[in-house]
């Protein structure tokens, strides 16, 4: 994990943006669409208003001027913290938009025409199914898919890795994204996408926040907390005239004061910022997020499917032993692999030859030797010695057919040893000298190391992994068991993995996969959470809702916990932010009643100095802990795999107890600080 | 203390079989009594066009309870307009003024029982029978078919229909409230209550002096009263009076006999979730599997009955604790006097039940909402008075006729919503999402029960017409005021009667209160269980918030208490808490 | 289309509910009362008709509500907001209560005095001093609250054991009666706890008084 890039939160270049943010932010067209801060802006207008005007309402004391002054003023910080944090956390993406569109400057395309003849155009002219042709140093001009030629395509642009990777017709790999630079060689490209709505643009609108749609939980969140808004509302209004019957005009400052402290200003100022930096946690770690719903799904996930090969095992299979025929010296066997190994620059190849020397061989290449290197028809390679010795290792059927070419016979015992070697999961390959079949090769499917954790930590938390392999039932359930999966599929073709997920999904499983090939879309459009690996095809990234930029399959499983993270953050602070009115209730109440009822006293239980003192500490203590906390919604909440108890019980303990204590002991800190300090002016 | 801890275990043995029946009735499997209720149904079918088996949506359902509320309360409104006519009238009770009818029939039709009249010398026997008696059936009635609507949609055995309420309505008559009232009812004349048909008695006393006994078919509106949650008292003097309790076995039959149906509305909520539950395990993996037996508890309450029952447990716990503790400290001013107080805070009450029956009784009306009092809440001590008051204020401590499972489980949403979120998941209750839709409607029916009462209460302080019916001076005319709204606005009807209620602006206020406090969440709750039905089960894992679990139920009392407790706080601050702080001088 | 079926549904859900409130009127407000006086009547008729109190003959009171006692020679109750629903009349058939305010019809409840309520310290106060004049050797503190603060119900029959016993004294003075015959009376009229767990000691006031009024001779006289 080498590109996690500026791991700082904050720059001096984000701090002055947000600062501007925070204050442009403050448009009550803005502000309309966070009602809970938008109330506080208007208790903000109403005490400034009662400041300059303080009988407005009636009140004769004109020495609540001050007062009036130091409310608003308190308001208008809350509100700033507020958009502040928000600013906060649209800066990053801000500033990865603003790298991003650098490379997004228009360039020239070369178009092909039918006749192949080349026009140079503007890339922004360029449209779907146009076809381009790039040659060495030049940037592609679009999103399209490589129709012809091979390349090496420098994509650091877009993820940060600054080797070059192969981009060539036909298979998987042969997207290439707009932005990017061929280094060498050329590429043909049919334009896969019109202009403006190419993955750059959608990625530099993703991140910049533009399209930021407020996900389904958001929207329920928010629900809850304007409804906690107008109860409090309702508390506050009906209020004046108990408090009046009761023989208490009570301030309409104070009244705000209060209303201010008991509708949930905490998260309701982080809310956004905690959802922005959840995707930005996701995009840090270069895997780019579709939507914030994406994310949010990804706490939710119950299934996992994951492929085998280059998610749970290497999927370079390993030498790992060698099995003579009867009547074939050991040694003679380890030889011979070595020596077609020796420019073998598969991980096969390069396995064999060390565990060849591991094994004490020490062969060196004869001079005069013609190697030969492997093929999809020939499914063989090998070296013809100078002696006319031909020597080949390559797959069973293959080989057979070799030494029956070449006059041999199949030994009797080299089935046996192949099927043994199938049966412990591994892969086969047969080496032959001539028409003599010597043995078979353990090639060995290794798992990642680490996984086996990893499943152990999803499985603590209620995930159940999937394995999709082309394998043999035999080999799929030995790998299986050695990496720990909850089940699998063997002989998996891409129909399969719809099936399974359909099947989960009847369930009301919430189901995750990873995949890159064009036939993996459709099964990435079905499942709830897909990620796409950026290497794949545009199909692929098309249908899926998330892109992994290093085409590393293995993160699927760190991005289920940043989900998760992203939705205890939210939880949490939600949780801390109410249990926060019980102190202030403690703190303003007896300030607010206790002139008329010195009885009420008693319920002063922090003991704090005087009445003004008392709500306006309050009234800071809100104000403050919004900045204090933007670390924390930025970072969001540890998360650690525990059972859900075990979290519940946790983060309980944490934020809600201390949701109740903390502001205890804040708000008479507070106190003791600005009491003397009121004095002075004279409230 | 021992008398306490007693009556409750006895009455944790009792609601477990009655728990089961109502499950039963719920869920339409046989009970033992179905040969003759079978019958009795079906005649009733037959003669009013009820097709029982044809299924209602939400909606539907709603409006059916809505509509047939309508026709009863027409009914009931005019009877007691002409209750003068010489019917069932020894007394020559006159007929009663418009306002007071309306909030009468409001009153009673809403399973409130606040009653601005006093039965001795305001109503009629007939109006006693075919309008109060009546009247307790069938709201107790409606309000438990709304909640087996409600459990039935969050069970969620089919995507949209949530019963037949004619058929639910006539059900639980027929097969709970007349079997049980008719057992009660005889118990309770047994132990001296009145069931007669006669005039008041005038009798000539030893010293030469006379006096009037009441007489009526008290038996049969008692029994009832307090079995359909009601509370409305055939006197004045409510459940206190000897004619209506005279004994504390008659105390404790009327007790119980409330307590029961709300309790055993939760098991019956528990007991058909977990064969929801059940079924949808049971279609995924037909056959193998074995299902996991489950504890005790949870196969008599319900995985999710257990920890509901079980916070409504606590919630009530610490009310009668504080409730007792108060009353037992006695009147620091009549101590004052040089009165001795170890007997405790005796004044409203009744010798025979004494402090701790008192207590109970006082918590157990105002948990369950009935609100029948046994002794007078108006003369609690300031603390006393408080724990009857907050109960109504979150009218979710038990409740009464399945109104308070379904507030309950409004908090539990709301609970699930924030520890959902607190364990990494989007939330989930009972196998099903909370998202957008629900959450504006969990928000909207607790929003209502605040705004009717602090909205009023405002009204009343602020208004001359409101302050007219203030009869004690201080911070206790406000209780009285915020009493009398959250008692109407929980469908609840007990008072502190000292309040001079019986004008146009009180009868009409609290007629108001009382509409909007128990259609507006009945629909909206009905909507919550009619848009959870239709989503699909999610999937439950080790990650999944447990909601059958003691630490949830904990969790569910904090809610509550921030809630619904946060929200009263000034305003409990300025009435009882002042009080009790000025009162200790 | 929808309309005529609509409309259909309509009139049939009325009548549903019309002729099912019809049914359940009959059945829950006539059947259900009538039946269960029948079988009171037939099982507990004392009780169903207000377990009255018959001195030869004739009803003097009912076993579970109080009354007003003024005489010396009987055992007081707690003060109640209605009298206990006692009163008397005067020649042209006006009535009033023993303390010569007028008759407010057959009530029940209390003052509903809160706490803090001054008025209720008056009336405590006002109640102490008059028991104190009649029971000139009981201090103040020893006074039992409940004898002092009015019931529920204001028909409370009962007083607690000690309340009983405080007024012993007095009542010997002025009924002639012995003390031990008195105690011997409050013992009688005393009922234990409910399975000697639920509820309170009570004695009752009218039972007390029936017997202090035998003993005395009363009874006999009345009649004539």
């Amino acid at each position: 994990m080498t590109k996690r890039k500026n791991k700082k939160l904050l720059t001096p270049e984000i701090l002055k943006q947000a600062i501007v943010g925070s204050v442009k932010k403050l448009d009550p067209r803005y502000m309309f669409k966070n009602p809970v801060m938008f109330v506080v802006e208007i208790g903000f207008i109403i005490t400034l208003t009662l400041t300059i005007v303080p009988g407005l309402f009636g009140e004769s004391d004109t020495g609540l001027r001050t007062y009036n002054l130091i409310v608003s003023i308190i308001l208008l910080a809350t509100v700033l913290f507020a958009n502040f944090a928000e600013s906060v956390a649209e800066g990053r993406g801000k500033a990865q938009a603003a790298s991003l569109k650098k490379t997004q400057k228009n360039t020239e395309a070369h178009l092909l025409d039918r006749d192949g003849n080349k026009t140079l155009v503007s890339s922004g002219d360029l449209k779907k199914d146009d076809i381009v042709i790039v040659m060495a140093g030049e940037i592609i001009p679009g999103d399209g898919e490589v129709i012809e030629g091979i390349a090496s395509v420098d994509e650091s642009a877009i993820t940060g890795e600054s080797a070059p990777v192969v981009r060539e017709s036909g298979g998987d790999f042969s997207s290439v994204t707009g932005g990017t630079t061929v280094v060498s060689d050329w590429l043909k490209i049919r334009i896969t996408s019109d202009p403006g709505n190419s993955f750059l643009n959608r990625m530099i609108a993703l991140v910049e926040g533009a399209s930021r749609k407020k996900t389904p939980n958001e929207i329920a969140l928010n629900t809850l907390l304007i409804s906690l808004t107008i109860i409090f509302l309702i508390v506050i209004v009906t209020l004046y005239p108990i408090g009046m019957y009761c023989g208490i005009q009570l301030p309409v400052s104070t009244l705000i004061a209060l209303m201010v402290c008991l509708i949930p200003t905490t998260i309701g100022g982080l809310l956004s910022a905690i959802g922005i930096a959840g995707i930005d946690r996701v995009n840090r770690f270069n895997v780019f997020a579709m939507s914030g719903k994406a994310v949010e799904a990804c706490g939710d996930v119950d299934t996992m499917i994951l492929d085998k090969t280059g998610t749970i095992t290497f999927g370079n299979r390993l030498a790992a032993d060698f099995f003579p025929v009867k009547g074939v010296n050991r040694s003679d066997l380890i030889r011979c692999a070595a020596l077609t190994s020796l420019h073998d620059e598969t991980p096969e190849g390069k396995s064999t030859l060390e565990l060849a020397r591991s094994l004490g061989d020490n062969s060196e290449e004869i001079p005069g030797s013609s190697f030969m290197e492997f093929t999809a028809q020939t499914r063989m390679s090998g070296v013809d010695l100078p002696d006319g010795t031909k020597v080949r290792k390559g797959a069973s059927d293959a080989i057979e057919q070799y030494v029956t070419s070449q006059g041999g016979k199949v030994p009797a015992d080299l089935h046996a040893h192949v099927e043994t070697v199938s049966s412990l999961g591994g892969t086969p390959l047969v080496v032959c000298q001539n028409n003599q079949a010597l043995g078979v090769i353990y090639l060995k499917d290794t798992v990642k190391p680490g996984m086996v954790e990893r499943f152990e930590r999803l499985r603590a938390i209620g995930i159940k992994t999937i394995m999709c392999t082309g394998d043999n039932p035999l080999t799929a359930a030995t790998i299986a068991k050695e990496a720990g999966v909850d089940g699998f599929i063997a002989e998996c073709k891409p129909e399969d993995k719809i099936s399974v997920i359909k099947k989960e999904q009847a369930e009301g499983k919430i189901v995750a996969m990873t995949g890159d090939g064009t036939n993996d879309a459709p099964a990435l459009a079905q499942a709830n959470v897909g990620l796409a690996m950026n290497s794949g095809t545009t199909a692929a990234k098309e249908a899926a809702n998330m892109v992994d930029l290093d085409s590393d399959p293995t993160k699927i499983l760190e991005v289920v916990e940043i989900g998760k993270q992203l939705l205890i953050t939210r939880g949490s602070l939600t949780t801390f932010s109410i249990a926060n009115d019980i102190a202030k209730y403690f703190a303003i109440i007896p300030a607010m009643f206790m002139a008329i009822i010195p009885q009420v006293g008693v319920l002063n239980i922090m003991q704090l100095s005087t009445q003004n003192s008392a709500i306006l500490s309050a009234l800071i203590f809100n104000a403050i802990i919004i900045p204090c906390l933007i670390p924390l919604a930025m970072k969001g909440v540890k998360y650690r795999p525990m059972s859900s108890e075990k979290i519940l019980a946790r983060n309980m303990m944490i934020y809600g107890l201390g949701g109740v204590i903390t502001p205890f002991i804040g708000i008479k800190i507070i106190d003791t600080i600005i009491a003397p300090i009121l004095t002075a002016i004279g409230i | 203390m021992i008398q306490l801890v007693l009556t409750l275990i006895i009455y944790l043995i009792l609601v477990i079989p009655v728990g089961r029946y109502l499950y039963h009735i719920a869920a339409e499997k046989r009970t033992f009594a179905d040969p003759l209720f079978d019958r009795v149904d079906g005649a009733i079918y037959k003669l009013s066009g009820i097709e029982p088996h044809k299924g209602m949506n939400w909606k539907q359902y709603a409006m059916a309870l809505i509509g047939t509320n309508a026709v009863m309360t027409a009914i009931g409104y005019i009877l007691l307009r002409i209750q003068s006519i010489p019917l069932f009238n020894p007394n020559s009770i006159e007929g009663m003024e418009p306002t007071l009818a309306f909030n009468t029939i409001i009153s009673f039709m809403t399973n409130t029982n606040l009653q601005h009249y006093s039965g001795e010398s305001g109503l009629s026997y007939l109006s006693q029978m075919l309008v109060i008696i009546f009247m307790m059936f069938v709201s107790a009635a409606s309000g438990y078919s709304a909640c087996m609507a409600f459990i039935r949609g969050l069970a969620g055995k089919t995507k949209d229909n949530v019963g037949n309420f004619f058929a639910d309505l006539v059900r639980i008559t027929t097969r709970v409230l007349l079997p049980f009232s008719l057992i009660g009812g005889l118990l309770l004349v047994w132990q001296g209550v009145p069931q007669n048909f006669s005039k008041n008695v005038v009798v000539q006393t030893m010293e030469g002096t006379f006096q009037v006994l009441a007489m009526g078919p008290v038996a049969a509106l008692e029994i009832i009263k307090h079995l359909g949650t009601n509370g409305g008292g055939f006197f004045g003097g409510n459940s206190a009076t000897p004619m209506e309790n005279p004994t504390i076995l008659s105390n404790l039959i009327e007790l119980y006999s409330m307590m029961l149906l709300p309790g055993a509305c939760v098991i019956t909520f528990g007991k058909m979730l977990s064969d929801g539950r059940l079924r949808y395990q049971e279609s995924n993996s037909p056959g193998n599997a074995p299902v996991r037996r489950e504890g005790i508890t949870a196969r008599i309450f319900g995985k999710e009955g257990r920890s509901i029952f079980l916070g409504m447990g606590i919630l009530f716990l610490a009310g009668l604790s504080l409730c007792f503790r108060a009353e037992q400290q006695g009147n620091p001013v009549l101590a004052e006097l040089g009165l001795n107080q170890s007997e405790g805070n005796m004044e409203g009450k009744e010798v025979r039940f004494g402090i701790a029956q008192s207590a109970l009784f006082t918590t157990v009306t105002t948990s369950f909402t009935t609100g029948t009092v046994n002794n007078m809440h108006d003369t609690l001590t300031p603390l006393g008075g408080m724990v009857p008051m907050l109960h109504m204020m979150l009218n979710c401590v038990f409740g009464g006729k399945g109104v308070g499972l379904m507030n309950m489980i409004l908090y539990a949403i709301l609970a699930v919503f924030i520890c959902g979120l607190m364990v990494g998941r989007t939330p989930e209750y009972l196998g099903k999402k909370i998202e957008g839709r629900e959450m504006k409607l969990t928000a909207l029916a607790i929003m209502i029960h605040p705004l009717l009462i602090l909205a009023f209460s405002a009204l009343a302080v602020a208004t001359a017409a409101g302050q007219a019916g203030i009869t004690n001076p201080g911070f206790h005319g406000l209780s009285q005021v915020l009493y009398e709204y959250a008692s109407s606005a929980a469908n609840n009807g007990s008072g502190f009667e000292g309040l001079a209620d019986n004008t146009y602006f009180w009868n009409i206020t609290t007629g108001i209160v009382m509409f909007l406090g128990r259609y507006l969440p009945i629909v909206i709750q009905l909507a919550i269980a009619g848009s959870l039905m239709k989503k699909n089960y999610v999937n439950e894992s080790t990650g999944t918030l447990s909601t059958g679990s003691v630490g949830f139920a904990v969790i569910l009392v904090f809610v509550v208490y921030i809630f619904a407790a946060l929200t009263f706080f000034p305003a409990l601050v300025l009435g009882p808490i002042a009080e009790h702080l000025t009162l200790l001088g | 289309m929808n309309e005529p079926t609509n409309k259909n549904a309509f009139l049939h859900g009325l009548r549903q509910s019309l002729v099912v409130t019809l049914i359940l009127l009959l059945l829950c407000g006539f059947v259900f009362p009538v039946l269960l006086s029948g079988i009171s009547m037939v099982l507990f008729p004392s009780q169903a008709n207000g377990s009255l109190i018959y001195i030869n003959g004739q009803a003097v009171g009912s076993a579970y509500i109080g009354q007003d006692f003024t005489e010396p020679y009987f055992m007081k109750g707690r003060p109640s907001a209605y009298n206990y629903n006692t009163y008397y009349e005067d020649e042209q058939g006006n009535k009033y209560y023993n303390d010569g305010s007028r008759f407010a019809g057959l009530s029940s409840g209390s003052n509903n005095y809160a706490p803090s309520n001054p008025e209720l310290a008056e009336r405590v106060e006002a109640d102490i001093q008059s028991f104190l004049e009649a029971n000139p050797d009981v201090k103040r503190e020893n006074i039992p609250a409940d004898l002092m603060t009015a019931s529920g119900s204001g028909l409370d029959p009962h007083i607690t054991p000690a309340s009983a016993r405080i007024q012993i004294p007095a009542l010997a003075a002025s009924s002639g009666l012995r003390v031990e015959k008195l105690e011997q009376i409050v013992q009688d009229n005393t009922k234990g706890k409910f399975l000697g767990v639920f509820g309170e000691e009570t004695v009752n006031v009218i039972g007390v008084n029936l017997d202090i009024a035998e003993a005395m001779g009363l009874l006999e006289n009345k009649d004539k």
